[in-house]
């Protein structure tokens, strides 16, 4: 699905990505851990198409498409879905008509019919009670006034309304209560499936218990500096990223 | 010599001969014009003394009328124009409505009301407006043919009134000028929703006055679209006196004209009177639009508030002047005056300047004012959600507009405006 090659990127002049090599296969989950300012909210960026960010070499392909190619909004059409590890507040902008107007260009972009009004709110209505959201945050505007966890929380919501195939989540977890992580957990393993895959990027082996990884990652000074099963996630809990930082050197 | 005595003697000459073109149309005029001679002489008199202002007036420092002066204007030609399209263009709203076509009341198109007493046929000339301090009051009152009086009796609910300015537009080389003067009464306690709407075709002048004054108690909602044709000029000036505990609540919506200025004067004159004067100004391509208010504190616990927004494209400017005057009696005075500015272009410009002149000292004034471009982290986060880029420009644009919208509790005028700026944006779009 995902196939990175070789990738460095930078802001301003400045390199943070040094050459990644990452595949995530159809149907996987990926964890990438590592210390901050690593370079990991910098790669979902890049992926996810932000400006500002130069690419200056390597390849990030989806099912064979050059990603780097697209437009974000292509690369949202595509499948690909970030969960910000700093979601945007948009004053004046409803939640509701944010997440149906999201929905239909997907659905109008993919030649599938649009949904009205009514038909969106019971779809939206549903999702969030399985989410367990206050069916007002559908009312408010976008993450405004919302809590840290709601922010995190309404990230989940707009996944499982959009159902990407590859859901990127940028620390997701971090500032969710523990009721709240395992909603998180069971939002993203509902989408799991043949066809979709998550990179999931965290601080915490905890949410790692939820939504158990294929492959875990560390990525440290914008390298992936090692690769392993889910156990790799309990060595890093207990002997933090010092060691591993250091037998990679 | 000349028939103008500009006080600076020497304007530029394109100014002087604007007015003088103005004088003598109405020397052509007068003898035809209907109602109070001397009202109309002492304007033209203050037109005559003052002519039109220049960039080097403070009032007018950001706003030149040199396109303006330096169009020759002729008569509206009687109507005889099919207005059904324009009529067409009005917000279905269910009320009865005074329409007035390139100036003249049409009796034809207008459906009179119940609740409120309407006279036509002449000018509304009233009390409050100032033609020796206003060139453009000057202007009208000189030249003003019709107007319509409304008036709303004590304790009174005079519901909605839809009051419609149709510009049908002449020949290019020959707009047409017309100069409407109304007048709005509302006595103590009686309420009145009043939704005034200016469209049009073609270039002509739109250059009306509006003079409002509200009895104790009393409630006037006024929502005001400026949708004129984008080659046509819209000065217009409007007084509102407000007595005790009586509330002028307005929202002007500034989309057309070529050159635009809403002139607002509004005066809280008893105690815990209230003015709203907010206004939006969605501007494009090369349109000037000029809000201009002066608020007057004359008495103590009243409370004004004006949040005005622009958002301009293309080359468009923008210019908001608010002045906020606390007498010395006007205690526990509570202004508020906010200015929002949305800039989509890098030709875009605004022009902002807050005034206070508190004589009172126990007084809370603010203002304040922001410039900013759309937020590229949110066109982002729209986009990573499959929005495409023009969709959530315009999804942020019409957020900003929404917070000026909102608050305006009347549901059909308020769903009027929206509509008039979705229109705005698919003419924009094509
Ligand atoms: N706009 C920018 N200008 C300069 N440096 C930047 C900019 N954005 C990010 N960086 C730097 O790039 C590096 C990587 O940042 P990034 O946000 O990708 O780290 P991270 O791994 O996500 O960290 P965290 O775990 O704290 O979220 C950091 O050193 C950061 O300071
Ligand atoms: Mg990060």
């Amino acid at each position: 699905m995902l196939e990175i090659k070789g990738l460095t990127a930078g802001i301003d002049g400045k390199p943070i990505l040094h050459g990644i090599d990452l595949v995530v296969p159809d149907g996987e989950v990926h964890a990438i851990m590592g210390p901050n300012g690593s370079g990991k909210s910098t790669l979902s960026y890049v992926l996810a198409g932000r400006d500002g960010y130069a690419v200056t070499g390597g390849t990030a392909t989806f099912d064979g498409h050059d990603l780097l190619a697209m437009a974000p909004e292509q690369r949202a059409v595509a499948g690909v879905f970030l969960a910000f590890q700093y979601p945007v507040e948009l004053p004046g902008v409803g939640n509701a008509n944010f997440l149906r107007t999201a929905l239909n260009a997907l659905r109008r972009a993919r030649g599938e019919a649009e949904l009205d009004a009514m038909q969106f709110l019971k779809l939206a209505r549903a999702e969030a009670k399985r989410l367990s959201m206050p069916e007002d945050m559908l009312k408010r505007n976008v993450n405004v006034g919302f809590s840290g966890g709601e922010k995190k929380r309404n990230e989940v919501l707009q996944m499982a309304i959009l159902r990407p195939r590859l859901a990127i989540l940028d620390e997701t977890d971090s500032g969710l209560d523990i009721d709240a992580l395992r909603i998180v957990a069971d939002g993203v393993n509902a989408l799991r499936g043949p066809t979709t895959s998550a990179l999931v990027i965290t601080h915490y082996q905890r949410l790692l218990d939820h939504i158990v990884p294929d492959r875990v990652h560390v990525l440290a000074g914008g390298r992936i500096i090692r690769s392993g099963g889910p156990e790799l996630a309990h060595e890093l809990e207990a002997g933090g990223y010092a060691a591993v930082v250091a037998d990679a050197a | 010599m000349s028939a103008l005595a500009h006080p600076r003697g020497a304007g530029p000459a394109w100014l002087r001969e604007g007015a003088e073109a103005f004088l003598s149309r109405y020397a052509g005029l007068r003898a035809r014009l209907p109602g109070d001679a001397l009202r109309r002489e002492a304007g033209a008199a203050a037109f005559r003394a003052h002519g039109l202002p220049g960039v080097r007036d403070e009032a007018w420092h950001y706003t030149s009328l040199r396109a303006f002066a330096e169009t020759r204007f002729a008569e509206p030609l009687t109507p005889v124009a099919d207005c059904g399209a324009l009529m067409a263009r009005l917000p279905a709203i269910a009320a009865p409505r005074l329409v007035f076509v390139d100036g003249r009341f049409r009796d034809d198109l207008s459906v009179v009301p119940g609740q409120v007493a309407v006279r036509v046929g002449g000018p509304a000339y009233g009390a409050l407006a100032r033609p020796e301090g206003e060139p453009l009051v000057a202007l009208n009152t000189m030249l003003a043919e019709d107007g319509a009086t409304i008036e709303v009796a004590a304790g009174a609910a005079g519901g909605t009134l839809l009051l419609a300015s149709l510009g049908t537009g002449g020949p290019a080389e020959r707009p047409a000028a017309f100069h409407p003067r109304h007048a709005v009464r509302l006595a103590a306690g009686a309420s009145l929703t009043l939704i005034e709407v200016a469209i049009g075709n073609g270039a002509y002048l739109h250059n009306p006055v509006l003079e409002i004054s509200l009895g104790a108690g009393a409630r006037l909602e006024h929502l005001r679209l400026q949708d004129e044709s984008h080659a046509a000029f819209h000065l217009s000036t409007l007084y509102a006196d407000i007595a005790e505990a009586a509330t002028y609540d307005s929202f002007a919506l500034v989309l057309g004209g070529r050159l635009s200025r809403l002139d607002v004067h509004a005066r809280l004159g008893g105690p815990r009177a209230t003015a709203h004067l907010n206004a939006a100004q969605v501007l494009g391509g090369s349109q000037h639009g000029d809000f201009t208010t002066v608020v007057r504190h004359d008495a103590a616990s009243c409370a004004s508030r004006q949040t005005v927004k622009n958002v301009l494209t293309g080359r468009a400017h923008g210019v908001f002047q608010g002045k906020i005057e606390v007498a010395r009696d006007a205690q526990k005075t509570d202004g508020y005056q906010m200015s929002q500015a949305l800039l989509l272009s890098p030709d875009a410009e605004i022009n902002c300047k807050p005034q206070l002149e508190i004589f009172a000292d126990d007084v809370k004034c603010s203002h304040g004012a922001t410039v900013g471009e759309l937020d590229a982290e949110q066109i982002f986060y729209l986009r990573s959600r499959g929005i495409g880029e023009s969709t959530a420009r315009a999804m942020l644009v019409r957020a900003f507009l929404a917070e000026a919208l909102d608050p305006i509790s009347d549901d059909a005028g308020r769903a009027a405006l929206e509509a008039a700026v979705e229109d705005w944006w698919r003419r924009q779009a094509a």
